[in-house]
């Protein structure tokens, strides 16, 4: 049963998140909720790894949710891989569908006036939902709450605000800006570590 | 036969050498596909990324089932999608395994709680990219202050969010709001 549901979430994922990667966050983000399978924390990490790791960003994490929510709802590695395959085939297979249709129209597709008028709006539909999605890992990476609501009781960590400010900076001088991800990542995981900032 | 592994052999390739996917995967599909093997000429790869970006699903995903399909038909297709994220189930498996393992540990949580950090600046880093090519007038970013902020406090389906904004693109188009 779960194994089904995980599909058709990430079905449905897959046929809504337009415009790569982090677009498929905010729905990761709903599933979460929804269903408990990992935490608000949990789709933090999986974001750093499918960054820091080949392979397209939205596979990586329908991937990462499937393996971590075959083993810990089923039990066991062999669970895992099999539910990382599922969750990978649910996000596809919109993909699949659509693309095969879509090939066949190809020219009258792309000239399309209505085509052109649905994505105006949903461009920037796709970037509020990423902002909120960042907004809420904001929330528990850095404000420590779990949720806006609660934004009262916000232990503001100052080791956090410099590793944010650090982090940003170093993504915008010029000889460090075309770095891979990875190296970011790997430099705040020491800084992680030598601030004890769990 | 030979041709269905080749389509599937050269996109599992393309999946496990491309950190980041999408954009990333273009100038190795340039040389793999367009040059090497001839599956498709340059201007297609250019109007499969116009609409792999525009279509629902990963970019990379779409990428590749349009050159599956443009050259061996719906088979070919379903081969090269699972050729790219075939390379993804492996790695991420792996890493799933030893991070959830590990993940007691208190230096690894010290690690993982630094890396959030990094995430959030990574989020912040692309939604300013994005939002330069998606709020363009009062239109675009009124819907997009509205559904950040119902989703924000009210947890609104993200579901319902791209439905509403795909009508709301059809009905600012026509009333000609767009641009102002």
């Amino acid at each position: 049963m779960i194994l089904l549901k995980l599909f058709w979430e990430f079905f449905k994922t897959g046929l809504f998140a337009i415009g790569g990667g982090m677009a498929t966050v905010p729905f990761l983000q709903e599933i979460s909720a929804k269903t408990g399978w990992y935490t608000a924390s949990q789709l933090a990490d999986m974001i750093a790894v499918s960054e820091s790791t080949p392979g397209p960003m939205g596979v990586n994490m329908a991937t990462y949710v499937g393996y971590t929510v075959g083993s810990q709802e089923l039990g066991g590695p062999v669970m895992g891989v099999l539910a990382a395959i599922i969750a990978t085939l649910g996000l596809i297979t919109p993909s699949i569908i659509v693309i095969m249709i879509v090939a066949y129209f190809l020219k009258r597709f792309r000239d399309s006036k209505l085509v052109d008028a649905t994505l105006y709006g949903l461009r920037p539909a796709s970037v509020a939902l990423i902002s909120a999605a960042g907004v809420d890992i904001v929330l528990i990476a850095v404000l420590r709450v779990e949720s806006i609501y609660k934004i009262a009781q916000a232990a503001l960590s100052w080791k956090a605000l410099v590793l944010a400010a650090a982090v940003y900076g170093a993504t915008h001088v010029k000889k460090l800006k075309g770095l891979h991800p990875i190296w970011f990542i790997a430099a705040s995981a020491v800084l992680g570590v030598v601030l004890k900032m769990a | 036969m030979k041709e269905f592994l080749d389509l599937y052999f050269t996109f599992f390739k393309l999946g496990a050498v491309t950190f980041g996917g999408g954009y990333a995967m273009l100038p190795i599909l340039q040389r793999e596909v367009v040059e090497k093997k001839h599956w498709a000429t340059e201007e297609e790869l250019v109007d499969y990324y116009a609409i792999g970006q525009c279509t629902p699903g990963v970019i990379a995903v779409n990428v590749a089932t349009f050159i599956g399909r443009k050259y061996r038909g719906i088979l070919g297709g379903i081969l090269t999608t699972l050729g790219v994220v075939s390379p993804s189930v492996i790695i991420i498996s792996i890493i799933a395994a030893v991070i959830n393992n590990f993940a007691d540990i208190l230096w690894v949580q010290n690690a993982l709680g630094g890396i959030r950090v990094c995430v959030c600046v990574f989020i912040f880093n692309s939604v300013v990219k994005l939002f330069h090519s998606a709020v363009k007038d009062k239109a675009t970013l009124a819907i997009y202050l509205v559904l950040f902020a119902a989703a924000v406090f009210f947890n609104f389906s993200p579901i319902y969010s791209v439905i509403i904004a795909g009508v709301l693109g059809l009905v600012f188009t026509k009333m000609g709001v767009r641009g102002k």
